[in-house]
């Protein structure tokens, strides 16, 4: 290890990720800190990294306060409705009130947004959701994310968020290593905002193959939002709410812009309505959350995996009538190549038309996020106007370790914040952060060089592993000494899949499945002391396998200790099927123990902020 | 593949290894041309094929689900601010579109928020980020909430 360089860059604040999130958080860090130094790191390049890099047809979260539209209470309605009464109602009001502020700004910055020739407003494709023509959303933050930090470091993978030996349990910073040049990175910081995006190949993917990568997330979300924070203790929070996707089959195409603006809907392949007639059924489940309005989206899920179970498969999107209408076709296909452009691709090579032929829709395997229809994530406070004292711990958006905030899909119980909240928790974080550093005046955060030595040692072993466990073969990826990335990463999916309810058990599960899971899980963690990497690409690639599987076994002991079925149609307990108001209206926390590697599991009281009134409308 | 980059046209410059989120656009040493070093964690986002100067990288649907004989082709052109798109079918249909992705000059309209005026000590105290309240356009204040609002465990 002595022949790798280390570059030290000593800085005030630095953001880890510089995706939706992390761009909002350098920009805004900037104009309260104005002296501060700001540093960002990135596992890619900031121009197209992240779940944006392809572009974007919509912006998921605006409120149009402009036009008395919505309201932040509206939000945080239409959030906890679809979470099945499960939010932090504070996060969400808290973003919500200040979106609308950015999506302003991303207009004048040059993002093009549609406009409703009547009105003049921006165009709704949905009650939440503006069009915009986005393919260079992502180069267009980034130019602000550049514009007010000091440097941004691409092609940097952090690893390990480092922890000062001052004062307990406050951070200090991060490092990591350049995949490019191979260098060592330490920053030392004296807060630390993590943007690292959400958790793709978790679980197994429907797609094998070549086509493994064709993943709805994007391949690159490695979970690293999550296993930072645990590694060093923070609480996680509703990281058993995983998501599941009805999308277009085999490209992931989204569905929003079809079922919301083109007002295509699914049949199955009779041609007939299904959803109504699993009403009863699901109602035994959940009781009166199916008579919410919209219905929560893992319901309507739930609907359409019994109408696949009951054989009346598949289930078509019918577009036939909407793309005889050529301003809607061509609706219709931007979204896609605005997006995800792998959809249009497999619709190319399958000859498929929407126009002449209704596509098919699938469930997705699940993922781990927390800024889409789902809220798993870490455990932060809220803002001082708002929070009750159970969530609240002096600086808004700070995890229970000092000096560490997050953002976007780092943070939970927020679900429905899309691209536009991602990066107005970015924003909020940042603010928080620069007020943190100034009340901590001159006091010094000490990180010895032995810490970052002794990470260092870690992080480099693969390379290590595979030098020596090659000698020992003739060729090939067999080895018995050594595992390949590629190989852990189908380890944790097969075991994902089949113990944790990923798609080929129909998302199902119980005690003794996860029971098994876990202490498959944990072996995995002993062997990926043995990931042999040939090179700096995997190298990475090993990292980011050890961020997944850390955030696999949260996923799993979070699964294990809510015991009901909360949100049929992303996963079910099947020795708990109903939901279960009484026992679980609460918000579920874990923490892994850094020495140990135990974890602890709690309840925290789910407080409620908003009314209800306009829920049913 | 899914991207895959045609001999005669890469000249080796590097663009597509600069921007790939995946980091799997490499320079292969023998070649010394570009290519895709681990198809299955490629999302076909195509970032590269956008950057790449002479159009030397195309993609082919994953094999796994994806005949062959289809393309989609791009060109993002930036200083029209421009993304126009082909899309042929693997029955020799064709389909085109083209969308604006900017309506500014480029970077022009970014601002640097270190030469804005300075906060003051009430502003930081404040909930209000940079350019608010006037950038929500309403004439009411950033919107707040009053804690004695708060239910414990209410079911709504
Ligand atoms: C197909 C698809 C369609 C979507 N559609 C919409 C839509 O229409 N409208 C909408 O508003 N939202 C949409 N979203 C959601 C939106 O993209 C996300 O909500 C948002 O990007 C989340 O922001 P984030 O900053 O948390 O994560 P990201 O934007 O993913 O950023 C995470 C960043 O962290 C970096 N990173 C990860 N690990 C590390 C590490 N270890 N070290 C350093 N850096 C690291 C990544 O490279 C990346 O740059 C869509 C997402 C997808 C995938
Ligand atoms: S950008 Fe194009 S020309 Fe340059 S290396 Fe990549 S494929 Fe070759
Ligand atoms: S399409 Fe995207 S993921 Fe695939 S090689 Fe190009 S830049 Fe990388």
């Amino acid at each position: 290890m002595s022949k790798v360089k280390t570059v030290w860059e000593d800085c005030d604040i630095l953001v880890v990720g510089g995706g939706m999130a992390g761009t909002g958080a350098a920009y805004e860090a900037r104009y309260w800190g104005r002296d501060m130094k700001i540093i960002c790191a990135e596992k890619a390049n900031i121009d197209r990294s992240g779940a944006v890099a392809q572009g974007l047809y919509a912006i998921n979260c605006y409120m149009g306060m402009q036009w008395d539209e919505n309201q932040p209470e509206d939000h945080v309605r239409y959030a906890r409705n679809d979470l099945m009464g499960l939010v932090r109602e504070d996060l969400a009001f808290d973003m919500a009130r200040h979106v609308d502020s950015a999506v302003h700004k991303f207009e004048e910055w040059g993002l093009p947004i549609m406009r409703n020739k009547e009105t003049g407003r921006y165009q709704r494709e949905g009650k939440w959701q503006i069009m915009i023509h986005g393919e260079s959303y992502k180069p267009i933050v980034a130019e602000a994310a550049r514009n007010s930090a000091d440097k941004i470091y691409n092609r940097i993978m952090v690893t390990h968020l480092l922890m000062d030996e001052s004062k307990e349990n406050r951070v200090g910073g991060a490092v990591g290593f350049n995949c490019r040049t191979g260098d060592f990175h330490v920053f030392r910081a004296k807060a630390v905002i993590v943007g690292a995006g959400g958790a793709s190949h978790i679980f197994k993917p429907r797609s094998v193959g070549e086509g493994m990568g064709r993943t709805w997330y994007a391949p690159w979300s490695s979970g690293s939002a999550y296993a930072l924070p645990i590694e060093v203790g923070a609480k996680m929070t509703q990281m058993e709410n995983r998501i599941v996707l009805t999308r277009f089959k085999d490209g992931y195409g989204p569905v929003g812009a079809y079922f919301l603006h083109l007002k295509t809907y699914t049949q199955n392949t009779y041609g007939e309505e299904y959803e109504s007639k699993w009403y009863e059924h699901t109602k035994a489940m959940v009781g009166e959350y199916i008579d919410h309005t919209p219905t929560p989206t893992c319901l309507r899920n739930h609907a359409f995996i019994e109408e696949v179970k009951a054989g009346r498969g598949p289930i078509h999107m019918v577009t036939m009538e909407a793309f005889q209408d050529p301003h809607l076709e061509e609706v219709g296909w931007e979204n896609f190549l605005g997006m995800t452009v792998g959809q249009a691709v497999v619709w190319a090579s399958q000859d498929v038309d929407p126009k002449y032929m209704n596509p098919e829709l699938t469930t997705s395997e699940p993922y781990v996020m927390g800024s889409h229809a789902t809220c798993s994530g870490a455990w932060v406070s809220g803002p001082e106007d708002i929070s009750p004292p159970e969530y609240y711990w002096g600086y808004n958006r700070m995890l229970t370790v000092d000096g560490l905030f997050g953002a976007g899909d780092t943070v939970g119980g927020t679900a429905h914040k899309f691209s536009s909240g991602s990066f107005t928790e970015g924003r909020i974080a940042a603010k928080a952060a620069v007020k943190y550093i100034l009340d901590l005046g001159d006091e010094k955060i000490v990180v010895n060089n032995k810490q970052c030595e002794d990470l260092k040692e870690v992080i480099y072993k693969p390379l290590e592993n595979y030098t020596v466990g090659r000698n020992e073969i003739t060729a090939g990826t067999v080895s018995p000494s050594y595992l390949l990335p590629i190989q852990g990463l189908q380890r944790l999916e097969k075991i994902m899949d089949e113990y944790v309810g990923g798609i080929s058990v129909n998302y199902m599960t119980n005690e003794n499945l996860l029971k098994r899971g876990i202490e498959l899980l944990g072996t995995l963690q002993e062997d990926l002391e043995h990931i042999g990497a040939e090179d700096l690409h995997q190298l990475m690639r090993a990292w980011e396998l050890k961020h997944r599987t850390l955030t696999s076994e949260c996923v799993a002991q979070h699964t294990l200790f809510r015991e009901e079925t909360r949100w049929p149609g992303y996963y079910y307990r099947g020795d708990h099927m109903k939901l279960d108001d009484d026992n679980w209206h609460c918000l579920t926390l874990s923490r892994r123990d850094p020495e140990t590697g135990e974890w602890t599991m709690e309840k925290a009281p789910l407080y409620h902020i908003v009314d209800d009134k306009e829920d049913n409308q | 593949m899914p991207t895959f980059v045609y001999m005669t046209r890469c000249d080796g410059c590097g663009h597509c290894v600069d921007i790939c989120p995946s980091d799997i656009m490499h320079i292969d040493k023998t070649v010394r041309r570009a290519v895709n070093i681990e198809p299955n964690m490629c999302w076909e986002c195509y970032s590269c094929v956008k950057a790449c100067p002479q159009n030397a990288i195309d993609v082919r649907g994953y094999a796994d689900f994806a005949p062959l004989g289809h393309s989609v082709r791009v060109l993002r052109e930036e200083e029209k601010g421009t993304i126009s798109w082909k899309i042929k079918f693997r029955d020799g249909r064709e389909k085109n579109f083209l969308s604006p992705i900017t309506t500014q000059p480029w970077g022009e309209k970014i601002p640097k928020l270190g030469e804005l005026e300075v906060p003051d000590e009430e502003a930081l105290k404040s909930q209000l980020l940079c350019y608010e309240p006037d950038a929500l356009n309403i004439n009411t204040g950033l919107p707040v909430m009053k804690k004695e609002q708060l239910k414990e465990g209410v079911y709504y």
